[in-house]
């Protein structure tokens, strides 16, 4: 039921030989786009923090965005998603503007929670993204819920549930594995396992494998090279046609590595630079796309110039957003505690 | 030596029941662990079981007999060879001493009584819900209840709460309810009963035992649009989830600047339904009255049972509604209109009086009329207060009859420490300060785990006894 991808896969961002899945060029051209804005997005909110201007939790994807690119990419506009704090690639894939982002970063009026959010906390339901959890696995029964609403409507959608590897852990994963089973819902969970829950490996704190979890539930899994593009968009195909199919949820462990700390306050301890370093010089997904760009697509430096400067633009216009955005007005403070009933 | 069968009990809160039908017949050799009759509550039905060998001897209870108390003889059975007539007669024996007010039997109500009462006639205000958050004293939304109590019915209060949830369940079809036991079992306590078959699978759902997951399944499926009632069957195994309800579900609004709400009612058997021990007997009013984000409403009455769960649905935010085992099953007149919908922030005077106010919710509104029925007779009259909602708290009400009786008496299952008592004294501290005769006294349960014994957890809960004390205190007499 469960089968591990990751040795199938040549670890170096090569396009699948099946030529159904290849993306066009100008599909692969916006698949780097999007990647590049997260990874630019994610350095200059590195930056502003350091400056002071964003506090708090800052937790950043860098190194990890092939995997909600790739998802993104293949899901269906009546699809939801949600996911814990380390969710602003997310938002920005999904469709949410960089500027709202980054200002929400700074607590500002112009922020996509009007600053009353924060990092961890961002939603975007015209988007179809449901946040922005800060309580580590809330997310994963939250998802099921959006899962078991899809199925409810029958609207044909699929509830994208985003987890990390230390959030698999939470007992209500298994809970929310077991009625996602027993109810035929259609939710896709994914482990981004980027091998560290904070300061602690997957091998001090897990037992067995992430993609196996759901067997004892009946749920497939699959092991993925959550680096490699080209193999999360076809695993994220394959699985979602298969819960499109009705046949309940699906689990697609994506193994992935995060550059930075946990969040901003991290001292790296409990891995060594060269681990780092190796992971950044070998297997960045962004370098793995342009490369398959360059060789495989006859794509010339020179035609993804336009496509960096559209990015530093845009990144630049959103820091520079979130400092003129006002703080919310004071009055704002006793605002949205409840709906009017 | 013949023996005396007895009436059994089906649960600890159970005083009588109906004898359904007898298996065994007069003359029949009953072996130990033989069923020999069925009894029946408006919860369950049981099989009694032989515990002794012996022959049936005779039938003390027809079957088809109603309101059979507990440990009443039902028959006899004889050793071998003995006869009937040789058998001394069966004493009747004394109901057992029963510590809390009895589950199963109907209640004479107050109802009308509770009528004549004048209720504050509220206002519209802009705003509400902020004034609230920054401690303002407003009045209460506006109700004319009178003009629904012109058509009631005698109903349990468990039939009240299903009636509000079935009444909604047609207007909107969003609304589901998914819960342990609720559906194909019929409710653990019943309060479901029927509504798989009005309703089908697909909105009356039975949820594996996982509080924690399926109050977060149900977070989700209210930020996705649908409207669920989630059922605990005890609020004490809610804390299982409270993360969901507190992190998830009352935050968000807040979180998201007002983009992403979370419509959704909590409901459950909250408080001390009688000998079940410390972990399914706790009031958690305070705990979740805490929570900013939050409605919490507590109902005594069939009325206030209908209204304010067809309130809490119609609700755009997380409401809790904290229901109690004794009260399921008596009776009261209970509005039969469909748009009897109580505004929630909205308290009730059920008892007006002059020397003292006793501000108390769910199954303590009963108690505090108890008591109150006792002080008439000693010359005290005292005001009794239904808060109904516990947050938004009607501020108005409590302050405008403490500056009339200038005496309080706050009455709650829970336990003292930042209880809803607390908070009480805390709000005529701030707005009726020099309005007071008296210090306020609080009645709550003991600041202990809820024991088991009997004796004991008598002792550890609030008893109408208690109330007339503390009334007496305030008045100095």
């Amino acid at each position: 039921m469960s089968k591990d991808n990751t040795k199938k896969s040549n670890l170096k961002s090569t396009p699948p030989t099946n030529s159904n899945q290849m993306p066009s060029v100008e599909e692969l051209k916006k698949l780097y786009r999007d990647m590049l804005l997260i990874r630019r997005f994610e350095e200059k909110a590195g930056q502003l923090y350091g400056m002071g201007l964003i506090g708090g939790f800052c937790h950043l994807y860098i190194g990890e965005e092939a995997v909600v690119t790739g998802v993104q990419s293949v899901q269906k506009k009546q699809d939801t998603v949600i996911t814990a704090y380390r969710n602003h690639g997310h938002m920005l894939v999904c469709g949410i503007s960089a500027n709202e982002v980054m200002a929400e970063l700074t607590g500002r009026e112009g922020g996509c929670s009007r600053g009353k959010g924060g990092s961890m906390h961002m939603f975007s339901i015209e988007n179809g993204f449901f946040g922005g959890h800060g309580i580590v696995g809330a997310q994963v029964s939250i998802g099921t819920g959006l899962g078991f609403a899809h199925k409810y409507k029958q609207d044909g959608g699929v509830a994208i549930a985003y987890m990390g590897d230390g959030a698999a852990d939470q007992g209500q994963v298994a809970e929310s594995y077991n009625m996602a089973a027993l109810w035929n819902l259609p939710v896709l969970y994914i482990v981004e396992n980027n091998q560290y829950s904070m300061g602690t490996s997957t091998k001090r704190h897990a037992a067995g494998e992430f993609y196996r979890r759901g067997e004892g539930f009946g749920i497939k899994g699959e092991k993925v090279d959550g680096m490699d593009i080209f193999a999360v968009r076809e695993a994220a195909s394959r699985a979602l046609e298969d819960i499109r199919a009705g046949n309940g949820p699906y689990i697609l462990e994506m193994v992935t590595y995060r550059y930075r700390g946990h969040s901003m306050s991290d001292p790296g301890k409990y891995r060594t630079k060269d681990e780092v370093e190796k992971f950044k010089t070998e297997r960045d997904p962004i370098e793995g796309v342009k490369a398959a760009l360059l060789r495989e697509y006859k794509v010339t430096e020179d035609d993804l110039k336009p496509i960096d400067k559209e990015v530093k633009d845009i990144v630049a216009e959103a820091a520079q957003f979130s400092q003129d955005s006002p703080f919310p007005n004071e009055s704002e403070l006793w605002t949205d505690v409840l709906k009017e009933a | 030596m013949s023996i005396q069968i007895l009436m059994p009990a089906l649960s600890p809160t159970m005083t009588e029941g109906n004898l359904a039908r007898w298996i065994k017949k007069e003359g029949d050799v009953v072996k130990a662990g033989q069923v020999i009759a069925e009894i029946e509550t408006d919860k369950a039905t049981m099989e009694v079981e032989a515990v002794d060998e012996g022959i049936l001897g005779k039938i003390l209870i027809a079957e088809g007999t109603n309101g059979v108390a507990v440990n009443t003889p039902i028959a006899i059975l004889l050793e071998e060879g003995e006869t009937e007539a040789s058998a001394p007669a069966p004493k009747m024996s004394a109901a057992p001493e029963i510590p809390c007010i009895p589950n199963d039997a109907p209640v004479a109500t107050s109802t009308t009584e509770t009528t004549v009462a004048n209720q504050p006639a509220g206002a519209v205000i802009a705003n509400r819900d902020i004034l609230y958050a920054q401690g303002v004293v407003i009045e209460p939304p506006p109700f004319d209840e009178a003009k629904f109590m012109g058509n009631t019915q005698p109903m349990q209060v468990r039939e009240a709460l299903r009636m509000g949830m079935s009444e909604e369940m047609r207007k909107d079809k969003t609304v589901f309810l998914l819960g342990e036991e609720v559906a194909e079992y019929n409710g653990a306590y019943k309060v479901s009963q029927g509504m798989l078959d009005e309703f089908g699978p697909d909105r009356v759902i039975d949820s594996p035992i996982t509080e924690h997951a399926f109050t977060g399944l149900g977070v989700g499926a209210a930020m996705a649009g649908l409207k669920p009632i989630i059922e605990f069957m005890s609020m004490d195994f809610a804390m299982q989830a409270m993360d969901q309800i507190i992190n998830s579900a009352a935050k968000t609004l807040y979180m998201a600047g007002g983009k992403l709400g979370c419509p959704i009612v909590f409901r459950g058997q909250n408080g001390a339904p009688g000998k079940v021990g410390a972990q399914h007997s706790q009031c958690y009013a305070s705990w979740y009255a805490h929570v900013p984000g939050m409605k919490v409403v507590a109902p005594w009455s069939g009325a206030d049972a209908k209204g304010l769960m067809k309130a809490a649905i119609r609700d755009p935010n997380p409401v809790m509604v904290l229901e109690h085992e004794l009260m399921y099953g008596q009776i009261f007149e209970t509005p039969v209109d469909d748009e009897f919908v109580i505004p929630i922030g909205r308290a009730k005077i059920e008892r007006e009086g002059t020397d003292v106010t006793i501000v108390a919710f769910s199954i303590m509104v009963g108690k505090a009329l108890e008591a109150a029925k006792v002080l008439a007779e000693q010359g005290i009259s005292a005001e009794v207060i239904n808060l109904r909602t516990i947050r938004p708290l009607d501020r108005h009400t409590i302050i405008e009859s403490v500056k009339k009786t200038n005496r309080v008496v706050t009455t709650e299952e829970g336990w003292p420490f930042a209880g809803i008592g607390s908070e009480i004294i805390a709000l005529i501290n701030e707005h009726a300060f020099d309005y007071l005769d008296a210090p306020i006294v609080r009645v709550c349960a003991a600041d202990v785990p809820t024991p088991y014994a009997f004796n004991l957890e008598k002792l550890a809960t609030p008893q109408p006894e208690d109330i007339v004390a503390a009334v007496k205190k305030v008045c100095y007499r």
